[in-house]
């Protein structure tokens, strides 16, 4: 039995929020910040500080821009974010598989 | 051990409510496949009617009279399938409740009204220079590289639906004179067939 699987998976998209913001981000491009609070029904404060932390990791980037006078923030999903959403995907196929 | 089997099933959830709701229903494509029918028969009866025979081979040289009849049918086909096809994909995204419609729909509507716009226009150009042989290989073509263009924001069936479009109208290009029977299989019938696709698939 392979024991690597457990390695391959990303603490960084450890939080069902996280999965949340990339699953919307892998087949969406670029998704503003209010859709994604719809979609996922959060608090602003809980979706920024999880943004902030993908942001960071470089798995996401951010887009500023003014609609009319409003501020209109959008995401969206880096090469890296994208590669490393779909490795952490393999190894959950794959650790649900082992089990079986 | 069941978590990862509840995070695949929450990804898998999130990819398809953020995305499938905002393409057009399988419903549309049906409903507009059946007015293109209906219009390519119009545009049959039109023509007998002044006593045009569509596959005599001559030189299509219509009257005034005739093109403003075919430009009503055209016309008419045009607001019902889009009439159609708007009335199922806003149900259906009204079934979904999300009204995240906006940016990824903006995005395919763009991406669509570009090479839509330009061949349009294309086509009256076409029309205006009495070239009207060329007047279906021109929708063909320009409405499956839209689609094609629009393939990046929705389901990837489109961009087949546009590489087929796109091989009708260049073979329609070459077999010039049946240009009707060639746009009512791009039009008619293969938005028929992937609406039924569609609908299998996705709903």
């Amino acid at each position: 039995m392979k024991e690597v699987s457990i390695v391959n998976l990303n603490k960084d998209f450890e939080s069902r929020v996280r999965l949340g913001i990339m699953s919307i981000l892998m087949v969406n491009e670029w998704v503003t910040f209010n859709e994604i609070k719809q979609m996922l029904d959060l608090s602003d404060g809980n979706l920024a500080s999880h943004t902030m932390a993908l942001e960071n990791k470089r798995y996401i980037e951010v887009r500023k821009a003014f609609v009319g006078k409003k501020p209109e923030t959008s995401y969206r999903v880096t090469k890296d974010g994208k590669k490393a959403f779909e490795k952490h995907i393999e190894a959950l196929a794959s650790l649900i598989e082992q089990k079986e | 051990m069941n978590k990862y089997e509840n995070d695949l099933t929450h990804i898998r959830q999130m990819m398809e409510k953020s995305s499938t709701f905002i393409s057009l229903s399988g419903l549309s494509g049906v409903g507009a496949g059946l007015c293109a029918l209906v219009g390519c028969a119009a545009t049959f009866w039109v023509l007998s009617r002044h006593g045009i025979d569509y596959f005599d081979g001559m030189p299509n040289y219509y009257s005034y009279a005739v093109l403003r009849q075919l430009s009503v049918v055209a016309t008419l086909t045009f607001i019902s399938a889009v009439v159609v096809s708007y009335f199922f994909t806003a149900k259906k995204a009204k079934a979904a409740g999300l009204s995240m419609w906006h940016t990824s729909a903006k995005n395919t509507m763009t991406a669509l009204a570009i090479p839509l716009v330009v061949g349009g226009i294309f086509c009256i150009i076409i029309t205006y220079h009495h070239l009207f042989y060329l007047v279906a290989p021109c929708m063909l073509i320009f409405y499956g590289l839209a689609l094609v263009n629009a393939s990046k924001y929705t389901h990837r069936d489109l961009f087949w639906l546009g590489i087929f479009e796109l091989l009708l109208g260049l073979l329609a290009a070459f077999f010039v004179g049946y240009g009707l029977i060639f746009w009512g299989i791009g039009f008619g019938i293969l938005h028929i067939i992937y609406g039924i696709i569609m609908y299998k698939k996705y709903q």
